[in-house]
């Protein structure tokens, strides 16, 4: 791949369950433009899906800001939402906050970011109680 | 086993079309817990659930799922219907429960994801 930063920009509404999903396909379809392995590209999908989702479950709106650079893929996705007050019990496979309207679409069962955690390299959370949260993975590409 | 076959198997009608019912299925894999679907398949397999919103359509695309099984008589909406026909993922609908729709795929020869029984 050539020596040189991508990068692209997206909004995903809080609550827009319609469409929860459409800005991790979109990442996707580029991953698969640029020609990255399938099971790479699901693994980066997966991450991706599971943090817009958590955007549209639980926070007002959000942005996601993807790069590629060489040797790294990165995914940052900051909220405007509640925060997370215990990141450590949030990682916890099973902990949920998630009301269950948003059980009932098949997700909030507490392994959205176990989930993410699985499929980077780096997970880094950073949450402020009434203000909102940010969510940065690393994925390591494999060599093209 | 290609899809036509799943098809007649679980007496399933067809909630969009054209696709490929020549398909190959290999593997199967039931839920109705979104997260779980992302967390466990491999990539490939045909998916059973009674859970019939958008969020079933795009975890598919991302989980890269062949095709969709609603179990239970349930239908998804047209504005799900058309989100699977824009991403070329095949759905099909049966009035048989999950249990009942995964013993008879099994019977024919169709394994689970994780490998254990097959």
């Amino acid at each position: 791949m050539e020596n040189r930063v991508l990068e692209w920009n997206y909004e995903i509404e809080g609550r827009d369950f319609r469409n929860a999903g459409k800005i991790s396909s979109k990442v996707k379809e580029i991953l698969k433009e640029l020609g990255f392995d399938p099971p790479f590209v699901r693994r980066v999908a997966i991450a991706s899906y599971e943090a817009e989702m958590n955007i549209v479950c639980h926070a007002e709106k959000g942005m996601l800001h993807f790069t590629v650079s060489p040797g790294e893929l990165r995914i940052v996705v900051r909220d405007k939402g509640p925060g997370i007050p215990d990141i450590e019990l949030a990682m916890q496979e099973g902990y949920s906050t998630a009301p269950p309207e948003i059980r009932e679409m098949g997700f909030g069962a507490g392994m959205g970011l176990p989930n993410i955690k699985k499929n980077v390299t780096i997970l880094n959370i950073v949450s402020t109680v009434g203000e909102g949260t940010v969510v940065e993975m690393i994925i390591t590409t494999p060599f093209q | 086993m290609q899809l036509g076959e799943v098809q007649g198997i679980l007496e399933a009608k067809i909630l969009w079309e054209p696709f490929d019912l020549h398909l190959e299925i290999e593997m199967v894999e039931a839920a109705d817990l979104m997260s779980d679907v992302l967390d466990h398949s491999r990539g490939g397999e045909l998916l059973i659930t009674g859970l019939v919103n958008s969020q079933v359509i795009w975890t598919a695309e991302m989980a890269d799922l062949k095709a969709i099984v609603f179990v239970r008589g349930k239908r998804p909406d047209g504005e799900t219907i058309a989100l699977a026909k824009t991403k070329g993922i095949p759905l099909l609908a049966t009035k048989l429960f999950m249990y009942e729709a995964c013993a008879r795929l099994w019977m024919r020869g169709l394994t689970g994801s994780s490998g254990t029984i097959g």
